[in-house]
């Protein structure tokens, strides 16, 4: 097996043994109902995780997503509370904003030369400060068509329920795998993550990219606040505080390399879920705390960079050993 | 000497301007805001009130100066500045004097800075990635400490290191004040600037000159570490209780924000403490204002992020380039009377790809 | 020599450019022809850079025209560039090591099937390219994985497939053994052979000789001269290229005498596994040891291993009579030894720090961060080294950064001088920088010698070791094969000793 794929297996090893593990303990959690659930309950933080890999793949970072996320929920709470638009065109308006609003930030990156960093955290101020001049309080929806979304699900045998979120945030993972390995969007994006300079020099078009990335993840974040407001049938601008995070986390855990360049879309998708399993495991055990989660995703964060370490440094030896080879075929000649 | 203290005080010109004009229009839309009182053996005001609420990030921004120097950054201040609380309030709580309290709450921010520094020095990590760890475990580090709870206490001396006042001034001010000045003397007054200088530009070159880059990153780290930790102490005694969940939240970005207006680069090298104070200045005295102005707070983030962007206009190497492009024709003549041989060499790295 | 057709291929007329303060490149004209390989020479500065930008598209040029195949052109980037025609390969910055060969090689023009990449086809396409450059390797592989030449050749593949008529080798052969270098030659003979126009910069003269149809020489961003390689000599390619006639540059001596003064250091069985064999050494007051090999040979590892850069892992070292550890640069400067490396950019200057600075740094890095040297002591200490050493700055607070290559060496070279060591390892000292600042660096080295200090100085130019080592360590295999003393101090005997039978005489 190629080294590049062996962070990724660890991490579905890891998923694989825990739920295992949480299986013998508690028979329960082998079902749909339990697999339904944690689709649903991280249909947010996977839709946005998803935008995140692909910026983090590219070498950056984009720390606004949560903001956008809160920012996405409270425009449609107002929006659908204080006019008569339908909520297929507000979802429509807010993907725009939010689309734009991470392309801009691509712009400035882009053009300015800035660290996505500090950029995406000037975008991570902007999205709140919006949110919270729309509103301070939180925002209930009560409309017939949320209504009727969150009653869309499909039984799963066992009596699980994949919900419209969950199945949608599925979607976009096959979507966001197709996208990252099957498409030249997908090739420029590892390029970036490789070198600027030598993509520039390679031909990829590097400002179209830069942009194209962040208003994906704009976008996804966008998508993943109407997920969330389906989820909560509210719009509050405090909340998914520190969703970025978690997605950053998520994808680490992932298998994608935080420095950029190497990754995978699909490990993301166990990243989310291997979280989400700690917090059923927490929920089942019921004497546990909630900040155990925090401390356990901290812990995996940093054996999984950890292990990115450790397999750069050995294929570093690797080169060197080849050297040695042809050195050694050398002197025999 | 004195050449040296104008350029020192030319470094400043634009943080003082920010400054000023900020200031200014507080007063414009607060006329009060420079009265000061004198009552109960302190000073009242709004400046009083700027220089004291912006302790936690004028704290942090100190260690994150020299973090950012060496070209790292510390994301998890705010997270140890949660640790350093709940253990002050956990030891107070236990019964602890005062001291042992306080030297606990020093030595948990110091061991946090020390793995960071372990992380990035040592394991060679980068320091977004190998602070982010901490980030996200810290927090649930210190409600592990504070079991979930809002920790409270009624230790006397601890509430008046967060709101007493001695000589006039608010604790806190006289704490980041201090620190600050002994942090600035240490560095200034020793090689350790330029050494951590050095290191932040070239750490390899510096390594092979005989500097002992391993021990400078992991004490810079640590000095940052301890920073949050008095920062936490601050927090957590000003509110007479540990908050794991929301004490020191957001600061790092904010201690970020403050180095970045005092002009020290995300890319390390050139760094000056006072400066990023002054930031931490200007973050607080917009804070203020907007609060007395009559503003709903939730401006105040909007604000930020146009200080950002103004910022990051001003800074970006693009921009740069093209500010020195307009002023050259001018003032290259006076400059480089005469083109030393292999010096066209220098053009040219210009406008290499970045 | 090929015979050379007459068709001109790319024609550049009076191509200008300007930066910030400095016209870098002055009405060159340049003119390359189908089925040539063009040297394009010159000291650094001399434009040969901003030229190929130029051409390439890279850079907008501030005057002039350009010609392909008689047509006027004016590409506004590297990929229009490509478009035309024009490929680039460069000597660092070449390809994704992240990615496969196979995507290297089509990034941005992946064969599709209803809009996705068809990763097959991809793959069997590169295998293609490759076989046409004698390449049997494995193209899902990340490029990272496979060894630099091979790196370069799949470069040379992409820019050929892409452009196919103009091919700019920046550099090509500045990381390569001398073998990898013959395997590039044949490609690049090959492609000539197949019509096209090859442009190559480099510094070696050698290879210019060894491969060049024609050379065109720049100096100052102006046009010195061009000429076919056969009516060039290489006296007359200097002179060029220095704007003024050398006193003989491979001027020979008498043989210096054995020294068999005290010994400063000693090293004993010492090495590092998988870095270079243990070898001994004996470093002596006042000699000056030359340290040969190709690239790749443990040079640059000799020097790590004695600096403490790398730590040893077998053997012993002692300093005077007592036995050291070398496990840090900086117990190593603590026994007085210095070490100017190789890469000067990445491990020598601080770019960012003045020429004050970076002279006053080991001095300041050994009396230790309580102990500062005051601004004055400082600004003693640089203004001393910048008489000595004429390094040449408009003042002592520029960013060394900004200093020629020459100047920024004579700056580490005065950081190490500041401490005066008892041995200073030099890792080609006058790699890069231009003839004139060369010769300073080698009285330099004469002059320390002379001054009792020990030097261990690794070239790749054997001509400059022979004139002032007073030994030659010969290095091949990441061992130490052979010690060339006396009248053995020639060239020859060297490039002899090199190419020997590596079965032979083992190291020490």
């Amino acid at each position: 097996m190629k080294a590049r794929f062996l962070p990724l297996a660890a991490t579905l090893l890891i998923f694989l043994i825990a739920y295992a593990a949480c299986y013998l303990q508690y028979p329960n959690m082998l079902s749909t109902r339990v697999v339904g659930n944690l689709l649903t309950d991280n249909a947010f933080l996977g839709i946005a995780a998803v935008g995140m890999t692909f910026v983090i793949i590219s070498g950056g970072i984009d720390l606004s997503i949560g903001s956008v996320i809160a920012f996405t929920g409270v425009f449609l709470a107002v929006v659908l509370d204080s006019t008569a638009i339908h909520p297929l065109a507000a979802f429509v308006l807010v993907l725009a904003i939010t689309t734009t609003f991470g392309g801009v930030m691509g712009a400035i990156i882009h053009y300015l030369e800035m660290p996505a960093f500090i950029v995406t955290l000037a975008g991570m101020f902007l999205a709140r400060g919006m949110a919270y001049v729309l509103s301070v309080e939180s925002v209930p929806i009560h409309h017939d068509f949320y209504g009727l979304l969150q009653g869309l699900y499909y039984r799963m045998p066992g009596g699980g329920r994949l919900t419209l979120i969950g199945g949608l945030m599925v979607a976009v993972f096959l979507a966001g795998i197709l996208l990252a390995h099957r498409t030249r969007f997908g090739s420029y994006v590892f390029a970036l993550g490789g070198g600027v300079p030598t993509a520039r020099l390679m031909g990829v078009p590097v400002a179209r990219t830069t942009i194209a990335i962040y208003a994906l993840s704009g976008f996804l974040a966008g998508l993943a606040g109407i997920v969330f407001s389906l989820y909560t049938s509210a719009g509050y601008s405090l909340a998914a505080v520190g969703v970025e995070l978690d997605a950053i986390a998520a994808v680490v855990i992932g298998g994608t390399l935080l420095t950029g360049g190497a990754g995978f879309v699909a490990g993301t998708l166990i990243g989310i879920l291997i979280m989400g399993l700690i917090q059923t495991y927490i929920i089942f055990d019921g004497t546990l705390s909630s900040w155990w989660t925090k401390i356990v995703i901290g812990l995996l964060l940093f054996s999984f960079i950890l292990l990115q370490k450790a397999l750069v440094w050995a294929s570093e030896s690797d080169r060197a050993v080849l050297r040695r080879r042809l050195l050694r075929s050398k002197a025999l000649r | 000497m004195i050449a040296a203290a104008q350029a020192a005080l030319r470094r400043f010109v634009p943080q003082l301007i920010a400054l000023a004009t900020i200031l200014a229009l507080n007063a414009l839309v607060f006329p009060g805001f420079f009265d000061i009182e004198f009552q109960n053996g302190r000073l009242y005001g709004s400046v009083v009130d700027v220089l004291n609420r912006g302790a936690p990030v004028a704290l942090l921004a100190i260690g994150m100066t020299l973090v950012i120097a060496t070209k790292g950054i510390d994301l998890s201040v705010g997270a140890v500045m949660a640790i350093a609380g709940a253990v002050v309030a956990a030891t107070v709580a236990g019964g602890a004097s005062l001291a042992t309290a306080l030297l606990f709450a020093a030595a948990a921010g110091i061991a946090c800075g020390l793995w960071n520094g372990f992380l990035v020095a040592v394991l060679g990590m980068q320091p977004i990635v190998a602070t982010l760890i901490l980030m996200v475990a810290g927090r649930g580090i210190a409600q592990l400490i504070t079991e979930g709870a809002i920790l409270t206490f009624n230790h006397q001396g601890l509430i008046f290191i967060g709101s007493g006042a001695f000589a006039g001034l608010p604790m806190p001010v006289l704490i980041w004040l201090a620190l600050g000045a002994a942090v600035t003397l240490a560095v200034r007054r020793s090689a350790l600037g330029m050494l951590i200088e050095a290191t932040g530009i070239n750490r390899r070159a510096s390594t092979l000159c005989g500097i002992n880059s391993l021990v400078l990153l992991l004490a810079v780290y640590a000095v940052s570490g301890f920073c949050a930790a008095v920062a936490g102490v601050i927090i957590a005694a000003d509110i007479k209780g540990a908050d794991a969940n929301n004490a020191g939240l957001w600061l790092e970005l904010d201690a970020i924000l403050a180095v970045v207006i005092g002009g020290t680069s995300l890319l390390g090298g050139r760094f000056s403490i006072v400066a990023s104070l002054l930031g931490a200045m200007i973050i607080q005295s917009i804070n203020t204002g907007i609060l007395l102005s009559g503003f709903p707070p939730e401006f105040n983030l909007i604000i930020k992020a146009a200080i950002i962007v103004v910022i990051l206009v001003m800074q970006s190497p693009a921009v740069q380039t093209l500010y020195d492009f307009l002023r050259s024709p001018s003032e290259v003549p006076t400059e480089t009377p005469r083109q030393l041989p292999g010096e066209a060499e220098a053009p040219e790295s210009l406008g290499r790809p970045q | 020599m090929n015979a050379t057709s007459s068709e001109v291929l790319y024609r550049a007329e009076g191509v200008s450019k300007r930066f910030p303060g400095a016209l870098v490149l002055d009405g060159v004209d340049f003119i390359l022809r189908r089925g040539e390989v063009h040297a394009l020479l010159g000291e650094n500065g001399a434009g040969k850079s901003t030229l190929i930008k130029c051409l390439t598209g890279a850079y907008r040029r501030d005057g002039g025209t350009l010609l392909l195949d008689g047509e006027s052109i004016d590409p506004r980037g590297t990929q229009e560039a490509q478009g035309l025609g024009i490929g680039t390969v460069y000597q660092e910055i070449n390809l994704l090591p992240n990615l496969s060969v196979a995507d290297n090689l089509f990034l941005g023009r992946q064969p599709r099937r209803f809009g996705l990449v068809s990763t097959a086809a991809m793959r069997r396409a590169a295998r293609g390219i490759l076989a046409g450059y004698g390449l049997d390797i494995d193209v899902a592989a990340d490029l990272g994985s496979f060894s630099v030449a091979i790196q370069q050749l799949i470069a040379i593949a992409r820019a050929v497939n892409l452009s196919g008529k103009v091919l700019i080798l920046d550099e090509p052969t500045a990381s390569l053994d001398a073998q990898e270098v013959g395997t590039l030659f044949a490609v690049v003979r090959d492609l000539r052979a197949r019509g096209l126009g090859i442009v190559f910069i480099t510094h070696f003269l050698d290879q210019v000789f060894e491969i060049a149809d024609r050379i065109t020489v720049l100096r100052n961003g102006r046009l010195v001269g061009s000429k076919p390689t056969a009516e060039m000599s290489r006296v007359e390619l200097v002179t060029m290229m220095l704007g003024r006639a050398l006193e003989q540059e491979t001027h020979s001596r008498a043989p210096q005498p054995e020294i068999s003064g005290a010994a400063v250091a000693e090293f004993k069985g010492f090495g590092k596994a998988g870095k270079i064999a243990p070898f001994d050494l004996t470093v002596r007051a006042g000699e000056v040891i030359g340290v040969a090999g190709l690239l790749g040979s443990g040079r640059t590892e000799t020097a790590e291993v004695l600096f403490g850069v790398e730590r040893a892992d077998s053997g012993e070292a002692r300093v005077g009579a007592k036995a050291v550890s070398l496990t840090s640069p900086r117990a190593a400067v603590a026994q007085g030894f210095g070490f100017c490396p190789e890469d000067r950019k990445t491990s020598g200057i601080i770019a960012d720090l003045s020429l004050r600075e970076n002279i006053a740094l080991a001095l300041q890095a050994r009396r230790g961060w309580s102990r500062p040297l005051s601004r004055r002591e400082q600004n003693a200490l640089a203004d001393r080294y910048i008489q000595a050493l004429d390094i040449r700055t408009s003042d002592r607070e520029k960013p060394v950064g900004l200093l020629s290559g020459g100047n920024q060496q004579k700056a580490i070279l005065a950081r190490w001088l500041a401490l005066n060591p008892s041995f200073l390892i030099l890792d080609e000292p006058t790699r890069g920088i231009d003839v004139g600042a060369h010769a300073e660096i080698i009285r330099l080295i004469e002059g320390l010698c002379a001054a009792g200090m020990s030097l261990l100085v690794i070239s790749s130019e054997l001509e400059e070791l022979v004139v002032y080592s007073t030994r030659i360590l010969v290095l091949r295999d990441r061992a130490h094969v052979a010690e060339l003393t006396g009248s053995d101090l020639t060239p020859d005997q060297i490039v002899h000793a090199i190419a020997a039978d590596g079965s032979g005489q083992a190291g020490a």
